[in-house]
């Protein structure tokens, strides 16, 4: 029997393969789908919450993450693009100017 | 019985994918593997009787999302050097320990979740009962989303066009 805790735990692990792609990649592509991968796991959390609690109200959400992951995926590739055509590079590393 | 199998199998396949994910150094490769992970989540959530919501899924991230990585990773066409050599550093060492501290955390609150009510409304993930809820109870954060698309679109036509020469 697959419970709500099952899927939470898997929500989980993917969330946290998620934040280790955003801590150890260095290049901003890569950082941006383990962002998607982040929020996708939470998507999971919340349609199985939604089915445990029989209220439809997660799915409701899950579309609007989907809406925001799509205005974040839009807007934060043109800013690598101009960040590319700016200096060169998609390393995260080399963007440096505004660290303390 | 056989939600267990979709359960098992396509949960493997989803976790095994985001770890190939974050370990291909080519950034198409990467966004492949986020691709199966997408597909395999949206199998879970037809297991989750989400059939909308598995749709949408599909069609937005695996259809749209996606092709706006590889776009942008084709219109960058990185060489290899560009790419860099992966370097090992104290910090990421030090992120990723407090990254798998953060997933011991997960799991333990996961164990605490409520047991399931049962018993599902008629309907339960279906377009219809859904839109019914988007256009009444939850209508504002729906028009609040519309604001961010708008914006989204704004900021990105801004961003990505070239300055032009002024004449």
């Amino acid at each position: 029997m697959i419970t709500l805790n099952h899927y939470l735990v898997l929500s989980g692990i993917l969330f946290t393969v998620g934040a280790v792609g955003v801590v150890a990649r260095r290049n901003t592509i890569v950082i941006f789908m383990s962002i998607e991968l982040m929020l996708n796991a939470a998507n999971l959390a919340m349609v199985a919450a939604s089915r445990a609690l029989g209220d439809m109200g997660g799915h409701v959400f899950v579309l609007m993450v989907m809406a925001v992951a799509a205005a974040e995926a839009g807007v934060g590739l043109a800013i690598i693009l101009m960040i590319y055509r700016i200096r060169g590079t998609v390393n995260a590393d080399d963007m440096n100017l505004l660290k303390w | 019985m056989a939600e267990a199998v979709v359960f098992y199998v396509f949960g493997a396949i989803a976790v095994i994918g985001s770890a190939l994910m974050i370990t291909r150094r080519n950034p198409v490769s990467s966004a492949w593997s986020l691709v199966i992970v997408m597909v395999c989540l949206a199998a879970l959530f037809v297991a989750l009787s989400a059939t909308f919501v598995a749709a949408m899924q599909i069609i937005v991230y695996a259809g749209a999302v996606m092709v706006l990585f590889l776009f942008v990773v084709m219109l960058l066409n990185l060489s290899e050097e560009e790419l860099g050599k992966p370097k090992v550093t104290g910090i990421k060492i030090l992120g990723i320990i407090v990254s798998v501290g953060f997933l011991v955390e997960l799991i333990a609150m996961s164990l605490r979740a409520p047991a399931e009510t049962g018993g599902l409304v008629e309907g339960f993930g279906q377009i219809i009962p859904i839109a019914r809820l988007l256009f009444t109870t939850y209508l504002l954060p729906f028009e609040i989303t519309s604001v961010i698309l708008l914006a989204a679109i704004v900021g990105a036509v801004v961003l990505a066009q070239r300055k032009r020469e002024k004449k």
